[in-house]
């Protein structure tokens, strides 16, 4: 498995990346954006991005803390924000979310993770409507495949440029773009509670996991596939059945069919659809 | 004789015929002010390409009654056109087709014959499928017209070089893909390599217009290229930018190329037939 080689042009990816989300941005009849920037590399990347793409006069940058939010959480955030002269806001969602927590005091860690996640989707739309601008994506394809998102919470968005890079490719064109070198090296964290590692609540790395998800995705391997190109039997299985059962979160709540044509089986259209 | 070939590099909105038209009518009196004998445009051209049920919304039959080619062909009188559009059969068929326009007449109309439907392709399930292959003559020679993946097949361009075609126009909407190291998209490097063998192998002129752009998540990486019959690249388009490039065939070349490299003249046109007709008819093993 070394030779698989996720290594990527980033100056195409960049060229690629803003042409998209200034076409279907002004398709849409927007001239602005809003991302929310966790102080992480995608949000960041995203940023990046939208701000070449629109100018960065055009993109709103949303910090959304919780009252246990790292620091350094908004201080990355800011340096993204200070590089890129982005306009920014602070809504901080601690007094969204304390009253639904304190309606159940066992509340695991998980829930509170999806309601403050949804919660910043809240926010970020309505600032969508006050900024006038539309929602840019920060998911990337390995946390897209993995599920490793909340449904209607951080994966809400109105266009996702990141969506079909692995993270270790977010990282490449991270670097290139000027994003600051804390927010790349450090470990990447949902922040959702304190001491929460995205690799030590998978239980496997970044690197590790693209790597496979490539072969198994891109390049069409079996599982067993996968297997005799040097990954672990327990490691593959464990992947493959992520995959499969995030899968809901990837496609729209099926529709039961009864007429003759459907939303979404015989009802087709591009969004772009007469722009 | 020299020819100027002109690649109209666009981008297009999806679904709107009349005004792809304009950004057409534009292009075609630029190419022309350019000394452009010949102006080539895109797969679905007048249309944008991922159509699925706007289909037949956008259908338009190629004659002078149409509103949308009564002014193609009005344009055409200083210039020919090759442009790229949904066709709609007498019987109601719709398919993906391209029409070469000159003097205020069309001269062909060629009907796709490969029709990609499987990964982001989904292009058999709204749109029937060609079913002839033919070059046609125009005022600068034969000349044969293939859409995107009818030229990712082999048979196709050999057809049209057996037919008399010295000219290829390719016209394709190719949504780029297989981003990695290099600094081309695989889809890019596999269509100019195509491009160039076919130059090479026919020892022919071989022009591909591609569009630019984007529809939904997808991107066009335009790149038009012509290749001689010497297979050099002739000119080359950017990437994903519209741009509207031209270049002089020297038609003499032909003679040139093909007198020292009679690939044409040896090419074993009964053999292939006859094997063909042994592959096809008496091995039924050519599918295990």
């Amino acid at each position: 498995m070394d030779n698989v080689d996720l290594a990527i042009d980033t100056d195409l990816a960049r060229q690629i990346l803003s042409g998209f989300i200034k076409t279907e941005l002004h398709r849409a009849g927007y001239e602005h954006a809003v991302v929310g920037l966790s102080g992480g590399i995608d949000s960041a990347l995203s940023c990046y991005l939208a701000a070449e793409a629109l100018g960065p006069q055009n993109v709103l940058a949303v910090r959304m803390p919780y009252k246990s939010s790292s620091a350094d959480s908004l201080e990355h955030a800011q340096m993204v924000i200070d590089d890129l002269g982005v306009p920014a806001t602070t809504i901080p969602i601690t007094d969204l979310v304390e009253p639904l927590f304190q309606h159940d005091p066992q509340m695991s860690s998980l829930r509170r993770g999806n309601i403050m996640a949804r919660a910043r989707m809240i926010v970020l739309y309505d600032q969508s409507e006050v900024f006038k601008g539309l929602v840019i994506g920060t998911g990337n394809k390995t946390e897209i495949l993995l599920g490793y998102t909340t449904l209607y919470g951080d994966s809400a968005c109105a266009l996702n440029p990141l969506g079909d890079l692995y993270k270790t490719q977010v990282r490449q064109l991270a670097r290139a773009m000027g994003v600051p070198e804390p927010i790349l090296t450090k470990p990447p964290t949902a922040d959702l509670w304190k001491g929460q590692t995205d690799e030590g609540e998978l239980g496997f790395t970044y690197a590790e996991v693209d790597k496979l998800l490539y072969l198994l995705v891109d390049q069409r391997y079996s599982p067993q596939d996968c297997i005799e190109a040097g990954f672990s039997t327990g490691f593959v299985n464990k992947v493959v059945e992520k995959i499969r059962r995030s899968h809901f979160k990837r496609v729209l709540p099926p529709i039961a069919k009864l007429s003759n044509r459907t939303v979404g089986y015989d009802f087709l259209y591009l969004r772009d659809w007469g722009t | 004789m020299k020819i100027n070939l002109a690649l109209a590099q666009i981008n297009t909105q999806l679904g709107m015929v009349e005004r792809n038209l304009e950004q057409h009518l534009q292009l075609i009196q630029q190419a022309r002010q350019m000394g452009a004998d010949l102006v080539v445009f895109p797969e679905l051209s007048l249309t944008g390409y991922v159509l699925q049920d706007l289909t037949p919304a956008v259908a338009h039959a190629p004659v002078p009654e149409d509103p949308i080619f009564r002014k193609l062909f009005e344009e055409s009188r200083g210039i020919d056109i090759a442009v790229g559009f949904v066709d709609e059969d007498s019987r109601h068929r719709f398919f993906i087709a391209a029409a070469y326009i000159s003097k205020g007449t069309l001269v062909h109309v060629h009907h796709k014959l490969y029709l990609p439907t499987y990964g982001l392709f989904d292009e058999g399930r709204f749109f029937a499928w060609g079913d002839h292959v033919s070059a046609f003559d125009t005022r600068f020679g034969r000349m044969g017209m293939l859409i995107c993946e009818d030229f990712w097949h082999a048979s196709p361009p050999y057809l049209l070089w057996l037919d008399g075609a010295d000219v290829f126009l390719f016209m394709s909407a190719s949504p780029g893909r297989g981003l990695n190291a290099r600094p081309q998209l695989e889809s890019a490097r596999w269509v100019e390599q195509l491009n160039q063998a076919y130059a090479s192998l026919f020892t022919a002129f071989v022009a591909h217009s591609n569009r630019v752009g984007y529809e939904d998540g997808l991107n066009f990486w335009g790149g038009s290229t012509i290749f001689d019959p010497d297979g050099n690249l002739l000119i080359k388009a950017k990437y994903h930018q519209e741009e509207l490039v031209m270049a002089e065939l020297d038609l003499n070349q032909l003679h040139r190329t093909r007198a020292r490299l009679p690939l044409l003249r040896d090419e074993r046109t009964a053999l292939v037939q006859r094997e063909l007709d042994r592959i096809l008819h008496h091995s039924s093993q050519m599918n295990r």
